[in-house]
């Protein structure tokens, strides 16, 4: 198939075919010529995952994953270890991070329609992967024993009650106790570095096994399959070394800047992504007076707030999740990027962008009145957006696609 | 011939098949059961006593039961007496929805005449609602007349625990079982269980 360099690697390669994975999965692999920033996103959510694994494998040389211990566990690391600080802040900045680029490149993928034909996979695997991080960042979140992990795990547990019938029994299975203990520390602690980090690498493989069969997108929704050459390569691409290698590195740099400006400097990034409650050590008897998730839930957490029932909230929220799923089979329109749909996709887009984000801030503030009504509206237009997609998607007129990039 | 064998092979896969099932599920008991509070988890959260005899009146207190709140407010004539007047902007207010333990004895809902004694724990989300005892108009509604409101979801009460129409509550606040001796309570089992 290929030219190999060295008698060395040709033996290898005979046994286990590192030469011929590098070259179709890395070096040689084809990608669109033509590309955005939007499609950077991607190759920096590998590289906060790994940051995720590195600073969370030195984390727990220093946490105690018990009651009594836990909240003093984390000052000790802050306080008493060797740039221990430095550790903390770069997994907590991880976190929002990796959300933050995670979110743009969702939002990539319902701009130009990467999840059309024949990418329906890799949409799915790739929300999946959100699902498992929304888990595990709360499973973290719980880990400092600290007043908003204590109370917000014990809103997000109750959750489980709103399920008829077997909802309490579950809410003391889940906690393995009558409130929020050691218990539940312990079995958090092994999910959140065990069990979901095994799921969720897991997942990204897969989520990139299936993009390489069938190639990456591109923001002209152009399908660069059809015009190949001799050799059956797209015209329109290039291979992967150095044309993609090179310009990510671009981005990691870039974002390394971002990462560590936010890291060294806003560590709390203003109360969002480390809350000032949970500096003060979990009280199962005390309420904080305002009880709000960290920014990358506080969407859904808007939702939730939105609905005056308990099981209806659970269900609109869980919704609001389950129909990204579905988003490929929604869009029926001919065109995949929104540069050839037509005016009702782009009013759509436009309509869903502000009302997430609304929603988004109103998740972080208190309740009143004003702001339920708004949290309602805000949710019947993100629910609006996904159901009526197949509609408007359907009736509006494209422009032509072009044949090449 | 042949197909007999056919048979007799998709019989022995489903029979494998069902014993491993059987098998597996038998596996999964231990990792779904290890789950469940431990025999320490169950035994810490015997009753706890308390003296109310200095408590005002309009008072609430906070006492500590298995590590969750309970609210102990003492009720003055008046407040009792105004009870039935929420009743109309009350979801449940003879607690039919909820196994309520003491029902019918006080309309404080515990079997004192004046102290009410409910699980200080939403039963929404789990936050402990926050005590506004005065009769005044509040950012959630502005003809308050007295109760609990819980900062997380926004649910209200009124002053014995009873939830309101239209918040996100589904139930009224428990009553845990309790008794009192004299002054003093006892949360956590009934008269005469110990």
């Amino acid at each position: 198939m290929t030219q190999k360099s060295s008698g060395f690697f040709n033996w290898i390669n005979a046994r286990l075919p590192i030469v011929n994975t590098y070259e179709r999965h890395l070096s040689k692999h084809p990608v669109p010529k033509k590309v955005n920033f939007w499609y950077m996103f991607g190759a920096l959510a590998s590289v906060v995952l790994i940051i995720q694994i590195v600073s969370g494998i030195w984390l727990m040389f220093g946490y105690e994953n018990t009651e009594e211990g836990a909240f003093a566990s984390i000052e000790y690391i802050m306080r008493d270890i060797e740039y221990g600080w430095v550790i903390r802040y770069m997994h907590t900045t991880g976190a929002s991070m990796f959300f933050a680029v995670v979110y743009l490149h969702m939002f990539r993928g319902l701009l130009y329609g990467s999840y059309h034909k024949p990418r329906e996979l890799v949409w799915v695997f790739g929300m999946t992967i959100y699902l498992v991080m929304m888990a595990e960042g709360f499973l973290g979140y719980v880990l400092p024993y600290g007043q908003m992990s204590y109370w917000g795990a014990q809103v997000i547990i109750s959750l489980f009650g709103a399920i008829p019938y077997i909802g309490e029994s579950l809410e003391i299975w889940v906690r393995g106790d009558y409130y929020i203990s050691g218990a539940t520390i312990s079995r958090f602690f092994a999910l959140h570095v065990v069990a979901l980090p095994l799921i969720l690498i897991a997942l990204v493989f897969m989520h990139l096994v299936a993009l390489h069969e069938v190639g990456a997108g591109n923001p002209e929704g152009v399908d660069i399959e059809k015009h190949l050459d001799e050799d059956g390569v797209p015209l329109d691409s290039v291979p992967f070394f150095p044309y993609k290698v090179l310009n990510a590195l671009v981005a990691i740099g870039i974002f390394g800047i971002v990462f560590s400006i936010i890291m060294f400097f806003f560590p709390e990034g203003g109360g969002y992504m480390l809350e000032l409650a949970n500096f003060e050590e979990a009280n199962p008897l005390v309420t904080p007076e305002h009880i709000a998730p960290v920014w990358y839930y506080s969407p859904y957490y808007a939702m939730l707030r939105a609905v005056p029932d308990k099981l209806g909230g659970l269900v609109v929220m869980g919704a609001a999740i389950a129909i990204l799923f579905v988003v490929p089979w929604l869009d029926r329109s001919k065109a995949a990027s929104i540069r050839y749909k037509g005016t009702l996709s782009k009013i759509a887009m436009t309509v869903f962008i502000i009302s997430w984000l609304m929603l988004a801030w109103l998740g972080t503030v208190p309740v009143t009145a004003l702001r339920t009504t708004l949290s309602i509206i805000g949710t019947i237009i993100y629910f609006a957006f996904f159901l009526l997609m197949p509609i408007y998607t359907s009736i509006e007129k494209t422009k032509p696609v072009p044949e090449r990039l | 011939m042949e197909e007999k064998i056919t048979t007799r092979r998709k019989v022995l896969i489903g029979m494998t098949a069902a014993v491993g099932a059987a098998g597996a599920s038998f596996a999964v008991v231990p990792f779904v059961a290890s789950w469940n509070p431990s025999a320490k988890a169950k035994a810490i959260g015997g009753p706890v006593k308390v003296d109310v005899s200095k408590m005002q009146v309009g008072q609430k207190i906070q006492v500590a039961w298995r590590k969750q709140p309970v609210f102990v407010i003492r009720h003055s004539k008046e407040a009792l007496d105004s009870l039935s007047k929420v009743e109309s902007k009350l979801d449940d207010p003879s607690s039919l929805k909820i196994e309520e333990p003491y029902r019918d004895v006080n309309p404080t809902r515990s079997t004192s005449n004046e102290y009410t004694v409910i699980a200080g724990v939403c039963t929404h989300l789990g936050c402990a609602p926050k005590y506004y005892p005065e009769m005044e108009s509040q950012p959630w509604d502005e003809s308050w007349v007295g109760g609990f409101f819980c900062p997380c979801h926004g649910s209200m009460f009124d002053i014995v625990g009873r939830v309101f129409k239209g918040v996100p509550a589904p139930t009224n606040l428990k009553v845990p079982p309790h008794y009192f001796d004299g002054s003093i309570l006892t949360i956590g089992e009934e008269r005469g269980t110990a």
